[in-house]
């Protein structure tokens, strides 16, 4: 026997479901926010997660749960974030260029176009680094050495079509040097091979210096002015190399959640990037603030995609 | 250096309660299959970002070697390890257990563990900027040759035919490379499941691999799952420090073994485990029992992965490159704080650095006393509860833990899959180890070979790239020695016959 549902229970469900709806922009965030982070944890999207959560406490008075889906580079994460729950309490991480990348790659089980990024926080700026008593002194030295002999010159970096992997060949062309990549498991694995020597040098992030400290020498970052915390490093603008990017880390939210909340949350998230406290550790760690919100985010999102999908091309990496 | 200042420091009651709580939550998530050290560490990285530096490295320290030291509790107990570290435990210690001797084995476990412990822990403290060279001396070269020498371990393990375990290690090897290729980027043996882009997982494979055909096995047959002694009395303390005594040497070589494999950023608890163990057998006189419960192999798998703790700690505090897993995520709790690690941190942070490494050695010794009281509760608890509840409570816990991996519901069907396959497969005499083996050094494997390559062919030969460094060719020179080493035996036992006969 199946009991049928009272009207009243029905109104009530109804009226319940109503007033959550309404309610969800004006209260939101008025529980703990899911945080998903779809890489392991001890990274730099942790990192900076970690450091934006405190801050989303002291303003919204509610905490962020901080959760790692990691596989397949992330992708494991992005292909389920629009079958999630789309109420704003959850969000998950996004980075550039894997969310470009990789769907031109492969079928990873999302389009580039399916993540909705709200925000785009910060960058790590790519950076090429030597080991302390290189014979590379200067950018100048390291593409004379380049030229002098074409592709013995061996860089390690994180990951094969990875940030590192992009910078490497865009500098490449840029010089009209050959240069040898050695794709590492990780930044940690990569590190590793540029102390021991194993490679001529690194491609890596600001953050990685400061990590290194003097074991290492920058030889330039890819930045539009110096890193305030690695002011001896140049850029590669001033030494004439038109080289600005890195990784970027975003917060997106599942397609379906409701706009006025996305927009609460961006703005919140536009708030922790203000926060003077968040931007000196965030300096510390070596990361490079950047406020990409939703009033600048179909712009950028187009110029990122047409040069990633340029350089993606000129790899040969674009699946057929 | 490392002056006893530091060690008044660490013995602050707040050091000492979070040094315990660690040990034991450490301990309690490491025995539970599936939840392994990272994790531990993970999940509890967020209670110590309120603590101030020192107490929140002892309590992460702390936890980490808990964790490693439990995985041994569901290695010995129930054959599955509890986290990747305690692979090679399983190999004596389950059949021990079996042997009504699982009370020994535990108390082996812990004593090894601590003294591991301790060892890795005090090259931390005494040697730890000179012995972080180590870490950059392993190129890329040096790495696929390790992962070779461990390849060749399926071969002088001998459990069961050489052949079944050659098969073993290649179908691990067949599975390591499922999924995008790390190096290279490709994609293999993904068909049409897009949840195999991210690979197999060890840990998921591990529980598939170990616990499930024991679990078919417990449900299909009537036995109790382990038989109790006579006498389950004590901790069997004085039989275990006799066994000690006796292996004294096998204890440290053991322990350094662990020390320098934890150095090594991209090895690991669970080969260090494996090359001590190897090693162990080679050289004991008793090798032929390796595999039927000798606890000369318990002694040399727990105490080279407890090592593995302080000797991580080593490139991860003095170069800033995680030496482990759990050290990485370590090393994102330090940046969290403000600490900034690499080589100035010795001489910056002197009074942080130090004061860690006391507590880690308070925590190590912590472990005794609690690692044997828990070990003697989880021995009489599987004892006690009855198959019916032990099976479900189990499968249960191999659901959990594999879900934990990723938070993600792939890594449990591929656990499940694997786990009836190596079912299937042990009714045909394949055992686990020789897959898993194949599985966690493919990709080392693989990712050396690959970067080898690509850098010998830079500097103009790749023959010299893999045959011309002196560290390759002591690896080399291992691997000869461990392939040849049981036709030696073989023919000197035959020779040693034909004079008797």
């Amino acid at each position: 026997m199946i009991k049928p549902i009272s009207l009243n229970k029905t109104l009530a469900v109804a009226a319940l479901v109503a007033a959550t709806t309404l309610a969800g922009a004006a209260d939101f965030p008025d529980k703990t926010v899911n945080y998903i982070i779809p890489f392991g944890p001890g990274g730099e999207s942790d990192i900076s997660a970690r450091l934006q959560e405190p801050v989303f406490k002291q303003i919204t008075g509610q905490s962020m749960a901080i959760q790692y889906k990691s596989g397949a580079g992330g992708a494991a994460g992005w292909s389920q974030l629009n079958g999630m729950t789309a109420n704003g309490y959850t969000v998950m991480g996004t980075n550039l260029p894997h969310i470009v990348l990789q769907p031109l790659q492969k079928d990873v089980g999302y389009k580039t176009d399916d993540i909705t990024t709200l925000y785009w926080f910060h960058y790590t700026p790519d950076a090429l680094l030597v080991p302390s008593d290189s014979p590379f002194k200067t950018l100048k030295d390291y593409v004379a050495g380049a030229k002098a002999a074409p592709g013995a010159t061996t860089l390690s970096g994180s990951g094969t079509n990875s940030a590192n992997h992009l910078a490497q060949q865009q500098f490449d062309k840029l010089a009209g040097i050959k240069t040898t990549y050695v794709p590492f498991g990780g930044t940690g694995a990569s590190n590793a091979a540029l102390l021991g020597k194993q490679v001529s040098g690194s491609w890596a992030y600001t953050t990685v210096q400061i990590q290194l400290g003097d074991q290492v020498r920058c030889l330039a970052v890819a930045m539009e002015q110096r890193h305030p915390k690695l002011l001896n490093c140049p850029t590669f603008k001033e030494l004439g190399f038109n080289l600005v990017g890195g990784a970027y880390r975003g917060v997106a939210v599942p397609k379906s959640t409701p706009p006025d909340v996305q927009a609460k949350m961006a703005g919140i998230l536009a708030k922790i990037n203000a926060d003077p406290g968040f931007i000196q550790k965030m300096e510390e760690g070596g990361f490079a603030m950047l406020n990409v919100g939703p009033d600048k985010m179909g712009s950028f999102m187009a110029d990122i995609k047409s040069r990633y999908e340029a350089l993606a091309k000129d790899m040969g990496i674009v699946k057929k | 250096m490392g002056s006893f200042q530091y060690l008044l420091d660490a013995l602050t009651p707040l050091n000492l309660l979070f040094a315990l709580a660690g040990v034991i939550a450490g301990t309690v998530i490491g025995s539970l299959p599936g939840l392994t050290a990272t994790m531990a560490v993970a999940v509890l990285v967020p209670f110590t970002f309120s603590m101030p530096p020192s107490t929140a490295l002892i309590a992460l320290g702390a936890i980490y070697t808990g964790a490693i030291y439990g995985g041994a509790y569901a290695a010995i107990l129930l054959n599955t390890p509890g986290t990747p570290s305690s692979i090679a435990t399983t190999f004596d210690g389950y059949p021990m257990a079996r042997g009504g001797r699982g009370d020994l084995a535990l108390t082996l476990a812990c004593l090894s563990s601590v003294v591991g412990g301790l060892v890795g822990a005090g090259f931390l403290l005494l040697l730890a900027p000179p012995m972080a060279t180590v870490a950059l001396k392993f190129g890329p070269v040096e790495y696929f040759w390790l992962a070779i020498f461990g390849l060749t371990l399926i071969a002088s393990l001998g459990e069961g035919s050489i052949v079944k375990g050659l098969m073993g290690g290649c179908l691990g090897l067949l599975l390591s490379m499922v999924g995008v290729a790390e190096v290279g980027g490709d994609v293999r043996y993904v068909g049409e499941f897009k949840s195999l882009l991210g690979g197999i997982d060890v840990v998921s494979a591990l529980i598939g691999l170990y616990c499930i055909p024991v679990l078919i096995e417990l449900a299909a047959t009537p036995v109790r799952h382990l038989q109790a002694t006579q006498q389950v009395a004590g901790f069997r303390l004085r039989e275990a420090f006799g066994i000690l005594q006796r292996s004294k040497f096998n204890l440290a070589r053991s322990s350094v073994i662990g020390t320098v494999i934890g150095i090594l950023p991209g090895a690991g608890g669970s080969i260090a485990a494996l090359v001590s163990y190897a090693e162990a057998k080679r050289i004991s006189p008793r090798r032929e029992n390796f595999g039927k419960g000798e606890p000369d192999g318990i002694v040399a798998t727990e105490s080279a992965n407890n090592a593995t703790v302080g000797g991580g700690f080593i490139p991860t505090l003095v170069l800033g490159i995680p030496g482990t897993p759990p050290d990485a995520i370590i090393l994102g709790a330090l940046l969290v704080q403000g600490i900034r690690t690499g080589p100035t941190l010795f001489t910056q942070q002197g009074p942080i650095v130090y004061t860690f490494i006391w507590g880690l050695i308070l925590a190590t010794i912590i472990m005794l006393p609690v690692g044997l009281i828990i070990g003697r509760f989880a021995f009489r608890s599987i004892l006690a509860i009855p198959k019916a509840v032990l099976v479900p409570a189990v499968a249960l816990l191999t659901i959990l833990g594999s879900f934990a991996v990723h938070n993600n519901v792939h890594e449990v069907q591929q656990m499940v899959v694997l786990g009836v396959l190596a079912w299937g497969f042990a009714q045909w005499g394949f055992s686990a180890s020789p897959i898993v083996l194949g599985l966690i050094l493919g990709s080392i494997a693989e990712r050396g070979f690959v970067q080898g390559h690509l850098i010998g062919g830079a500097k103009g030969s790749i023959l010299n790239e893999f045959f011309g460094r002196p560290i390759s060719l002591a690896i080399i020179g291992f691997i000869i020695l461990g392939l040849l080493w049981p036709l030696w035996i073989k023919r000197r036992n035959r020779l040693a016959q034909a004079r008797h006969g």
